[in-house]
């Protein structure tokens, strides 16, 4: 299940180490979470539905899924795929009770910032860069225990242009924004909470009010910031076929993450299901990763992704099947195959076209969907925009929300590329500080990275996001935002 | 709708296909014909032969300027660009490759077309190893596969 050789990643031997499953010993290395450790040694059922005792199987991968929720060195509901495995820790799946109201022995801090920062991925690195290098005090929290969100596991190179760092792969340019913020955070200027969650927000005495929590080290953080930027990323969607939720039946992203991250291959044989950039780029990632794919399944009459992508599956033998899609994946406890079949003009599926696929990984790469509730908990004006995923906050253009001093920044806003997330992300640490500074009128800087958005957004390809946020502007003119 | 937006395979009269003289010179061909806001293989030609009216259009390669050194197909982010070389009897094939095993110089593989098929041999004659991992490797293959060959498959 390891992946020994691989054409760009380099998986170093770290430290062995070994931890308690429900009472059994478990080999691991040092820095991989329990959920991917898990998974090498074979243990695919991670927790088990709690009313219909069905088993569920890693999905996600960061923390947005809840399927491998366990109890951990005695504290419940931890989710394991973003939580660090340790030298003898305890872990007990299926028990997941709620916990007490009380938080007697646990720490707690107080913290006072500028800004506060909640999510660590291109966008919100790139605004506590910007943050960061005005002089403003800067907290920057992600409940994962690594920088860089989902470019940590981007083996691709990037799009765009040189100034967006274009032709360099997703990984290289979380190392490149994770130094560029330990820099600053030496410097003072940025304090940095990895592992942590933040999980409310409780109103405004002249600051903004937030809890969080790290739940490993039984700590309590009570925030106070007079500026709060939420770039919290997306979720995968999920699809609705009989046996979706069988140990085996992916997040895309969530694949990309095990065996990009962690080095763990998923499987030996793959289904893709949805053809558009994520669909293309991780299969062609599975095949680096040594790993099978029958084939990519998308219900859109055309491949959504770049063509360039396409043609590279392609020319490796994989073939793309348009206006197909899946029907069921089936399996005792795992998935053992999958039943696709043509769709017709109205989305039915063709009689007589079924066709077995024999697989033991699904992924489904069929979109994202913004992750924006701490923002909406927290009163901004949001409205449910299907270009940009879902329900996104109605923001300006510089990325402040109708709560005045809360910004979005990155998918959280609406779905669209790391690219544009960093943009977005310096946008809003720039607006967030200068407005602390006391700026009245518009930037030339911030004026720059909007024209660049701007010319990133003009092709065909940028419609979708060109559509979403031309309505999420109008209505923040409406609003008066 | 093309039809490469259905298969993923893009067909030869959505390419620019140099002329017999400039393919004997050996010219970088950019198998990237839709608008996509990409722009590294403007900035990598050491001669300005790669240009764009915005970071949006498809590249367009002046034939007559570009001297065939591939260093846009090292940077191309879409693994899109292929240089050919038409040689007396055979071609030389010039493509991105990011997997294991590396063919060796010298080593005979499998030329494979733009759905990953078996097309003929080819004869590995270069494999540079570029910093962030994306190999070229050049390899020798029959005259009629120059626009045929677009993938290996190392036999090991």
């Amino acid at each position: 299940m390891r992946i020994r050789n691989h054409p760009i990643l380099d998986f170093e031997k770290k430290k062995e180490i070994s931890f308690l499953y429900n009472g059994h010993k478990i080999k691991a290395f040092e820095g991989e979470t329990i959920a991917s450790a898990l998974h090498a040694a074979g243990i695919k059922v991670l927790s088990h539905s709690i009313k219909l005792n069905r088993p569920r199987g890693f999905f996600c991968g960061i923390g947005k899924c809840s399927s491998c929720l366990m109890r951990v060195n005695g504290v419940p509901n931890i989710r394991t795929c973003i939580t660090p495995v340790e030298e003898g820790m305890v872990v007990e799946s299926d028990m997941q009770d709620l916990p007490s109201a009380d938080f007697k022995d646990g720490e707690k801090e107080n913290i006072d910032t500028d800004i506060l920062v909640v999510g660590a991925g291109p966008a919100g690195i790139s605004a506590a860069i910007e943050a960061g290098m005005k002089g403003t005090s800067v907290l920057l929290i992600d409940e994962n225990y690594m920088l860089g969100g989902q470019l940590i596991k981007q083996t691709h190179k990037f799009f765009g242009s040189r100034r967006e760092r274009a032709g360099t792969r997703g990984i290289k340019i979380a190392e490149e924004l994770e130094n560029e913020v330990r820099e600053l955070e030496k410097k003072g200027n940025v304090k940095i909470l990895v592992g942590t969650s933040v999980f409310g927000y409780y109103g405004n005495d002249g600051s903004h009010l937030l809890g969080a929590v790290n739940k490993i080290k039984n700590v309590m953080y009570r925030i106070r910031a007079k500026k709060v930027i939420f770039a919290c990323g997306a979720q995968e969607n999920m699809l609705s076929f009989p046996g979706n939720d069988l140990p085996g039946v992916y997040g895309a992203g969530g694949v990309q993450t095990l065996m990009n991250v962690y080095g763990i291959k998923p499987g030996k044989r793959v289904l893709m299901v949805g053809a558009g950039n994520v669909g293309l780029i991780v299969s062609y990632q599975l095949l680096q990763a040594g790993v099978e794919v029958d084939r990519v399944v998308e219900a859109m009459p055309r491949i959504g992704g770049y063509s360039v992508h396409a043609a590279k599956l392609r020319r490796n033998g994989v073939p793309i099947y348009t206006s197909h899609s899946i029907k069921e994946v089936y399996g005792n406890g795992k998935v053992e195959g999958a039943i696709v079949a043509k769709l017709d003009e109205n989305w039915n599926f063709v009689e007589g076209s079924d066709e077995d696929v024999k697989c033991d990984t699904v992924c489904l790469a069929v979109g994202l969907t913004p992750s924006a509730r701490l923002l909406f908990q927290a009163g901004v004006k949001r409205d449910y925009i299907p270009e940009a995923g879902g329900y996104v906050a109605i923001h300006n253009r510089e990325m402040e929300t109708s709560v005045k001093g809360i910004y979005v920044a990155g998918d959280s806003s609406g779905i669209e590329e790391a690219s544009t997330a960093m943009i977005e992300g310096r946008i809003a640490g720039l607006s967030a500080a200068l407005s602390l500074a006391g700026r009245k009128e518009g930037h030339k800087e911030i004026e720059d990275y909007i024209s660049t958005l701007e010319e990133m957004r003009a092709g065909p390809f940028g419609s979708k996001a060109r559509e979403a946020k031309r309505k999420i502007l109008e209505e923040a003119l409406n609003e008066g935002i | 709708m093309k039809e490469y937006e259905k298969t993923g395979v893009i067909a030869l009269n959505e390419i620019r296909i140099p002329s017999e003289e400039q393919l004997k010179r050996g010219v970088a061909i950019t198998e990237c014909v839709q608008e996509i806001p990409c722009n590294p293989c403007v900035d990598a030609c050491p001669v300005d032969a790669i240009s764009m009216e915005n970071i949006n259009s498809p590249p367009f390669v002046d034939y007559d300027k570009c001297t065939g050194c591939a260093q846009c197909a090292a940077v191309c982010p879409g693994l899109a660009i292929f240089v050919v070389k038409l040689e007396e009897e055979k071609a030389l094939v010039t493509l991105p490759y990011e997997f294991l095993p590396l063919p060796e110089k010298g080593e005979e593989v499998k030329a494979l077309d733009r759905e990953g098929k078996e097309a003929g041999k080819a004869i590995v004659k270069r494999v540079i190893k570029k910093r962030d991992r994306t190999c070229l490797v050049t390899v020798e293959v029959d005259r009629e596969l120059a626009m045929v060959a677009r993938n290996i498959r190392v036999v090991k």
